[in-house]
């Protein structure tokens, strides 16, 4: 057997995702109250189309995109729009947020229709039904889908590779999806793949997940110029450019994207969403969200209205530990802490974490010894030992030198660093000071 | 939900690492049993003498020197490796109160005059037996035969600068022997370290297998020890075929003196060695071909601790050199070019 594709560097962290990995999706059953924060992806938050007090269906459009890097948000029950307020955010503020009171009596029928051969969308209204989609990247960075598939004149994308490696421990949302929706996977990745004009569709699944990469295997038997490839089990697989690297070995330039080098990266819940969309007319409402962790009484695989709060999530899955230090939005690594329950699910939620003192500890903290794991470890092939001990220093403009500023924040140095030392987040730190710098510096 | 549990909120990542820097130092020391083992095999109470006082020193001074609050730097466990490391490396006569000196200097000079751990540019333990170099010359090379497990060496007990600390009977290292009288000894007897020497050099074979736990525990870099040994015995190897009557050969010169030891434990050290994997490289061969150099043509029979302090010496510089190519800097290929 030849060895399995990878990038260079990266970490093994133990997997942790035994507990939920054989779960079958369930259905979260619907709560009173949803959140709907006009923020939950990348670029402009979008603009409320409904007034307090308003009646609204599962599945109507709520807000608007305000801007081309903006999208759709849709009603994620039938119910009534009880306020549009600030609302505690996963990111930490109070954020404008549409609050929907769910309609007990509704029968909350999904929204349907027949299906749109997207065949027959010319030009850029293949574009404008994915952001009418209200898609985002699902994998957790939230970035409008339909972004992506808006091809600058004269640019060429030869392969789409479709993201299934799930490489954050604990998380199985998107290993649950290809071993259960195998079929809409590769339907979103058709219809995404015609679109492009891609000469080859890629399907890149960590080798952790066999039963997903057999699924994949049987849904893309027979169609030509698509194929699965296993790749390694190593951290950070699933980040866009070590996956390229991993399956074509290229490298993405250092701050161009992957469209650069004539590729499209979408995650598999990208995938079904957009299947979701054309064959069934059913929005970006819901997502499958890992709830896993010490702290977790009964770890589940669920499908989430989006919008539902974070507490009845966790209290549907038995409540908490009362040794619960620390909720994650996200994976273990590059998730997002939450200070309070009462925010809600995102689109780009694809678990939730709860660990207990054991795990939140923070690791004694010892002077560097320059063991150079940190080095090895990081997949970006920068030096994160040289850059935490300058930014410590507050000697941020050095670091740029260091390229700082092409840290993917994936978090393999702190993980390596047998001193404890928080380097990704000494380095995080730095870089919102030099783009703030920079910032100040663009405005004079 | 009941009591609703207080959420702290640090910024990812939230797995934390699953080794840490004294569970590293750890693994060394467990790496030096054999070593140690075998120093008292053949050098007695004198040997667990030695290593306990320089120990002890070593702690004492981190202990007192180093910044405060006091006592916490103890905690990362690099001081007492220092101490097992240079107890190790001195001749089993030696009066004690030299190797108290000496554990001084290691930590005071060798570390914390540099800003403490992670911050000096030589390796602690090989400072303070360069100093001692320095300021006894006959002390530090007065070598006796091993005398067995029990062995007490009178030396040991010497007054501070007032009695000759020379032992009855003194011996010749292989290394000595060779390089004043051309004699080279057997090899079985340097690998089970039945020979004059230090205390932890004279067996090759409890370096290899203080090595083999250090690969097994990944607690070093494999890199280092390979590129000094396949430097050393290359060179000595290349020389040897020139002129065979004047210089051994590979085996020889594998075996002999610190060579071993220190490219196992020494130039391993990671905070006096560089961070690249290719720097690793660079400086265990320097280490090698000084080692080499010195032996054959320097003043003195061995070489090994000036050798891994001058690639100390070296290791910034290397680091500057080889700083890692980040990625996306390459050459650029796009995919649409068939690529």
């Amino acid at each position: 057997m030849s060895p399995l594709a990878t990038f260079r560097h990266g970490i093994h962290p133990r997997e942790h995702k035994e507990a939920t990995a054989h779960l079958p999706i369930e259905r979260m059953p619907f709560v009173e109250r949803y959140l709907l924060p006009l923020s939950q992806h990348t670029g402009a938050p979008a603009r409320p189309v409904v007034a307090p007090g308003d009646r609204v269906e599962r599945g109507q459009v709520i807000a608007e995109p305000a801007g081309f890097i903006s999208t759709t948000l849709h009603a994620p029950v039938s119910g009534r729009v009880v306020a549009i307020a600030p609302r505690p955010h996963p990111a930490g503020k109070l954020q404008p947020a549409i609050e929907i009171e769910a309609d007990r009596l509704s029968a909350q029928r999904p929204p349907s229709g027949p299906a749109l051969d997207p065949a027959t969308l010319e030009g850029d209204r293949f574009v404008a039904e994915l952001q009418r989609a209200g898609l985002v990247g699902m994998g957790g960075a939230a970035f409008p889908t339909h972004v992506k598939y808006q091809l600058p004149a004269g640019r060429r994308v030869e392969r789409l590779l479709v993201n299934g490696c799930e490489c954050e421990p604990f998380l199985t949302s998107d290993h649950r999806l290809m071993v259960e929706r195998p079929e809409d996977v590769v339907r979103g990745a058709t219809i995404a793949a015609a679109r492009l004009g891609v000469v080859e569709t890629v399907l890149g699944v960590e080798a952790n997940k066999p039963d997903a990469i057999a699924a994949l295997e049987r849904a893309v038997d027979g169609r030509p110029a698509m194929r699965v490839v296993p790749l390694a089990v190593k951290y950070p697989q699933g980040a866009e450019k070590m996956l390229i690297q991993a399956v074509y070995g290229l490298e993405v330039p250092s701050g161009r994207l992957p469209l650069d080098v004539g590729i499209v990266v979408n995650n598999v819940a990208t995938m079904t969403a957009i299947a979701d969309w054309f064959d069934r007319r059913h929005p970006l409402i819901e997502r499958v969200v890992t709830v896993a962790g010490p702290g977790v009484a009964r770890p589940a695989n669920l499908l989430v209205p989006v919008g539902t709060p974070v507490r009845a999530v966790l209290e549907h899955c038995g409540g908490l530990d009362a040794e619960t230090r620390e909720v994650v939005m996200g994976g273990p690594m590059m998730g997002m802490p939450l200070a309070s329950l009462d925010v809600p699910v995102l689109k780009g939620t694809s678990g939730l974490l709860a660990f207990t003192e054991a795990e939140a500890r923070l690791p004694a903290e010892y002077t560097c010894i320059k063991c150079g794991r940190c080095v090895e470890a990081c997949p970006q092939f920068l030096n994160p030992s040289r850059l935490a001990r300058l930014a410590r220093g507050g000697r941020f403009e050095e670091m740029v030198g260091y390229h700082a500023l092409d840290c993917v924040e994936c978090g393999s140095c702190s993980f390596a660093c047998p001193s404890g030392i928080p380097v990704v987040q000494l380095i995080r730190v730095a870089k919102a000071e030099l783009r703030k710098a920079a910032a100040g510096a663009a405005k004079r | 939900m009941s009591a609703e549990p207080r959420l702290r909120v640090q910024p990812a990542p939230f797995l934390r690492p699953t080794v840490s820097t004294p569970g590293i130092m750890t693994d060394v020391l467990v790496a030096l049993v054999p070593s140690l083992g075998v120093a008292w095999w053949r050098f007695g109470l004198s040997a667990l003498l030695l290593v306990a006082t320089a120990t002890a020193a070593c702690l004492a001074t981190e202990w007192l020197l180093s910044a405060p609050p006091r006592g916490r730097s103890l905690a990362d466990r690099t001081a007492l490796l220092t101490g097992v490391l240079l107890g190790l490396v001195l001749p089993p006569s030696l009066p004690l109160w030299m190797a108290v000196l000496g554990g001084f200097v290691a930590i005071a000079l060798g570390k914390l005059a540099w800003g403490g751990l992670g911050h000096n540019l030589f390796n602690p333990a090989l400072v303070g037996r360069a100093f001692l170099q320095a300021a006894f010359p006959v002390a530090i090379t007065t070598w006796v035969p091993p005398a067995g497990p029990l062995a007490l060496y009178r030396g040991n007990f010497a007054w501070p600068f007032l009695s000759a600390p020379a032992d009855a009977t003194t011996a010749a290292t292989p290394l000595g022997q060779m390089k004043f009288a051309g004699v080279a000894a057997p090899l079985g007897d340097l690998l089970h370290g039945g020979i004059a020497g230090s205390l932890g050099e004279t067996s090759a074979l409890a370096a290899l297998v203080g090595l083999a736990w250090l690969l097994l525990r990944r607690a070093c870099d494999w890199r280092i020890p390979a590129a000094t040994l396949l430097a050393a015995a290359g060179l000595a190897e290349l020389i040897h075929r020139l002129s065979p009557d004047r210089h051994p050969g590979a085996a020889f010169t594998l075996l002999s003196g610190g060579l071993m030891f220190g490219a196992v434990f020494m130039a391993t050290d990671p905070v006096t060695s560089p961070l690249s994997p290719r720097g690793a490289w660079i400086f265990g061969a320097g280490i090698g071909v000084l080692v080499v150099l010195i032996r054959f043509w320097g003043g003195l029979p061995e070489g090994v601790m000036y050798a891994i302090l001058l690639m100390n010496a070296a290791t910034p510089l290397i680091d500057r050199a080889l700083q890692p190519r980040a990625f996306g800097y390459g050459r650029v290929r796009a995919a649409g070019g068939g690529g």
